[in-house]
């Protein structure tokens, strides 16, 4: 048996957290300061416990830190009894503010329903590196659970010295202490809305998920009713007194600076108020219209970057201007030279992915106000205290007098790690000595927001006669290293990335470069198993000891009916899977060629999904069904148009994004380990979307789709050549 | 730029009395001028369904209809759904089932969903796909959505609506 692939890479975790990062658009510095919490009340000390620290946030993030230990700084208990749990982690959509309100609950002994979670408030919540790379289940859950645990067990301290009696008599349910007696005081009573005062310790006894009862359960989405109503306020609802309405002036293309200004006919307009700072732009205006019709007014001239690349020359730039400044070393094991000499089939490919937009259907906005020194900005975004640095550095003001709050955001999928209509409406609200909201458009959006890297993947191969891989050799340029390792054993094996200085402003996206690295990898899995005249499936798990990964497969297999049905001319059947972000995920599709269009209609999509214990199983089926619906729209057809700097289709007439025609019959199979640790679930579940539709393109067809999108126009009658 | 005579909308049952250009969009009006802010700006070009309202029963992009056109017909916002304290049984579908991860799409889907319902009681799920495909949702939540729809269809028998 050759050696299993550890479940971390050896590529350095840097690497990948760099494609967290953006730069942004206006200004850039990072600077990092204490938070403040603003929570009232006063001070009631309870038994000291050790002096331990929880497990930091991790030291590898940059500019990382230590999680606070004081319990006050997690949750509070009101005078009736209303909990209030504190987290610098935000809500876009993936149903946090519920799992987590259920940890807390679970771990406290209270409804759901009296948890109150307090999240992305720089002020008020604990520092966070930012909510992403699944990272809220396995990293906020525990913290969460601990300090909720800690709580309880100072809640019993309380009632045992209230009462005179053995805490060992004393038991917490539903947000009262009782006794063996049927005595009962509620936590209310007991904390009189003061803050309880104790250390957190490391080791915290956690309720394990097997003993779960509110934990474990769906739960209802909190605060549900507001979004079916239209009451939740986005940042882009927030109104404050005498609020104007900012707008940007958008450079002409990519990198291009201004040569010269016209104002008059903008400054004409009533109300108006024109902003230059360098080759930043704005006007506020009392009303959206207003400023609108005054950035038109405005009489531009640009200086801009000529030859810029294009779509047409793009995985030719990108093979060509890789960045040996941030090269990683490859990852060798045994040599994949003689492995391949020696292997009966062989099999050298190269695949591509392009640019692709997040496209939240909310766009960037932002409500900045400064009073009395202090600046309170309400935006939309990922990283909140990231924001307020980047809004320090961008104002020149002290962090502390900078609060950032975020409203649950209407979605983000890792592409609002930034604050670009912070800063603007920032910048704009100090000019005009009033609260300024800046929206941006759908096509400031698509144009200036960031995008998810695109990226060229060569594969080299072998394989022996009987299906056994023996050389594996993977370099992917730009598109990043989240993925990368292959979860199927292969004695010699050589895999690298290669950054590149993109040509345009990339950054995170779900899942990262993972769905690239499955396209590749699972594609030519499928290739090789094509070569060697053996069933997707059976060469996979010929290849496969990792028992995680075996098992979403077979149970996907097993729902999807894997083998039952044969594929026939216009109709066939893929599957592809793997592992990432501590997530198991396998994808079965079905898909038909219509005619004479040659359009793939996905008849069917099937996924396993494995993530340790789970901790809300609607919510976590809800994120699932998402990621495999969202997952089709960079499998088959979106992509980023550009050409000399400029983005070619910055609309959704434009740019095609998954509709409800495109909806194929979707079935979610959930393995529930208790026994494991949670992990997260946003992002894994789309890596195996698309290599699952190539199989079954190819299935259907003969036609081998190397390139992502695989099918924008319908699929060709032959095989592209690289 | 359009007068600024007074416009007169109908909104939610309630009248009012606008000083806005004729050639403001109905969406900018409702949420800038009456923070009826329920009904969303998605994309500005009618591709999206995320500012759908209801004009005289009828669905359409308030981003693409301005208050001129507007004035004098009967709208109703996400907002106007709910009567009494008493959601209407789109609203209480896309609870039930969950139909939603963000939300930011959600008032225009049901606002849409109703307006079906009203023309089709009982829609097929080709009838609501056909209905809806103009309406985005990036979270990927179609299939709770078309669930919801269509639980809506069933439990609505004893509604007034």
């Amino acid at each position: 048996m050759s050696a299993r692939p550890p479940e971390r890479g050896p590529l350095p975790a840097d690497l990948e957290l760099s494609q967290h990062e953006t730069p942004t658009l206006h200004w850039f510095e990072a600077n990092r300061r204490d938070f403040l919490r603003v929570v009232g009340g006063g001070l009631l000390v309870c038994l000291t416990a050790p002096d331990a620290v929880l497990p930091q946030e991790s030291g590898r993030f940059r500019g990382g830190r230590e999680l606070p230990k004081d319990l006050a700084a997690w949750i509070h208990v009101d005078k009736d009894g209303a909990v209030t749990v504190f987290t610098g982690k935000v809500e876009v959509g993936q149903n946090i503010r519920t799992s987590l309100a259920q940890q807390a609950a679970e771990e406290l002994r209270v409804p759901v329903a009296s948890i109150r979670m307090v999240m992305g408030d720089t002020d008020r919540t604990p520092w966070d590196a930012g909510t992403f790379g699944s990272r809220t289940t396995p990293t906020m859950g525990p913290p969460i659970r601990a300090a909720a645990a800690t709580a309880r067990e100072a809640l019993i301290d309380l009632a045992a010295s209230r009462w005179n009696a053995a805490r060992e008599t004393l038991s917490a349910e539903d947000g009262k202490i009782r006794d063996a007696g049927g005595r009962a005081v509620s936590y209310g009573e007991l904390t009189q809305g003061q803050d309880l005062v104790k250390t957190v310790p490391a080791d915290a006894a956690l309720t394990p998920p097997g003993s779960w009862k509110v934990a474990g359960a769906a739960s209802p989405k909190a605060g549900g009713r507001d979004f079916v109503t239209g009451k939740h306020r986005y940042s882009s609802d927030v109104a404050r007194p005498g609020m104007m309405h900012g707008k940007v002036l958008r450079p002409a293309s990519f990198g291009a600076t201004l040569a010269s200004l016209a104002t008059d006919k903008a400054a004409a307009i009533p109300g108006v108020q024109i902003v230059r700072d360098g080759d930043f732009v704005g006007v506020v205006a009392p009303d959206p219209g207003s400023a609108a019709r005054a950035v038109a007014a405005l009489d531009a001239k640009w200086n801009e970057t000529p030859g810029q690349p294009s779509n047409a020359n793009l995985f030719d730039y990108l093979k060509k201007n890789e960045d040996a400044s941030e090269r990683s070393q490859p990852k060798t094991t045994g040599s994949v030279e003689a492995a391949l000499a020696s292997a009966d089939v062989r099999l050298s490919q190269t695949y591509t992915v392009q640019y692709i937009a997040h496209a939240p259907l909310e766009p960037r906005a932002a409500v900045a106000e400064l009073a009395n020194g202090k600046l309170t900005v309400w935006t939309g975004t990922q990283r909140p205290f990231a924001v307020k640095d980047e809004l320090a550095a961008a104002l020149r003001m002290p962090p502390e007098k900078i609060r950032v709050l975020v409203p649950d955001t209407g979605s983000a999928y890792g592409g609002k790690h930034t604050g670009d209509a912070a800063v603007e409406a920032a910048r704009l609200a100090k000019a005009a000595g009033k609260p300024v909201k800046v929206a941006w458009t759908r096509e400031d959006e698509f144009t200036w927001a960031y995008l998810r890297p695109a990226g060229v993947i060569e594969v080299k191969a072998g394989a022996r006669r009987d299906g056994t891989l023996v050389a594996w050799e993977f370099h992917n340029w730009n598109s990043g290293p989240a993925g990368i390792e292959t979860a199927y054993d292969v004695a010699a094996q050589t895999i690298q990335f290669h950054p590149v200085k993109s040509p345009l402003r990339q950054g995170s996206y779900r899942a990262l470069a993972s769905t690239a690295n499955h396209f590749a990898r699972e594609s030519a899995m499928d290739e090789l198993a094509h070569a060697v005249a053996m069933d997707p499936l059976a060469f996979r798990l010929k290849n496969l000891t990792n028992p995680r990964v075996r098992a979403v497969f077979e149970a996907a297999a097993e729902k999807f009916g894997w083998g039952k049905a044969r594929a026939e001319a216009g109709r066939g059947f893929g599957i592809a899977g793997g592992t990432e972000k501590a997530g198991y995920v396998a994808t079965c599709a079905e898909v038909e060629i219509e005619k004479p269009s040659r359009r793939v209609r996905i008849r069917r999509v099937t996924a396993a999904f494995e993530c340790g214990a789970v901790v809300n199983p609607d919510g976590l089926r809800n994120q699932v069904e998402g990621a495999l619906l969202q997952g089709i729209g960079g499998a088959l057809f979106e992509a980023i148009r550009f050409e000399n700097g400029r983005i070619m289709n910055p609309h959704f007439a434009e740019y095609r994004v998954p509709r409800f025609s495109d909806l194929p019959q979707v079935d979610v199979v959930i393995l529930d380990r208790k026994d494991l640790p949670s992990s997260g679930a946003g992002e894994c579940p789309i890596v195996g979307v698309a290599p699952a539709l190539a199989g079954a393109i190819f299935a259907a067809t003969g036609v081998r789709l190397r390139a992502m999108p695989l099918a924008p126009e319908g699929v060709p009658e032959s095989s592209p050549s690289a | 730029m359009a007068s600024m005579a007074p416009v007169l909308l109908d909104v939610n049952g309630s009248s009012h009395r606008l000083e806005a250009p004729g050639d403001e969009t109905l969406l900018s009006a409702l949420r800038n001028r009456l923070d009826l802010t329920g009904t969303k700006y998605g994309c500005g070009e009618g591709q999206c369904g995320a500012c759908t309202v209801l004009l005289d029963g009828a669905a359409v992009r308030s981003c693409q209809m301005t208050v001129a056109d507007a004035a004098g017909k009967k709208i109703v916002t996400i907002e106007g759904l709910e009567r009494n304290g008493r959601l209407h049984p789109v609203q209480a579908a896309f609870l039930e089932v969950e139909a939603f991860q963000c939300g930011y799409c959600t008032p225009g889907m049901i606002v849409s969903a109703a307006a079906l319902l009203r023309s089709n009681p009982h829609p097929s799920a080709d009838d609501v796909v056909g209905a809806m495909a103009g309406n985005i949702c990036r979270c990927g939540t179609y299939p709770r959505i078309l669930e919801a729809v269509r639980h809506a269809a069933k439990d609505r028998g004893s509604a007034s609506r």
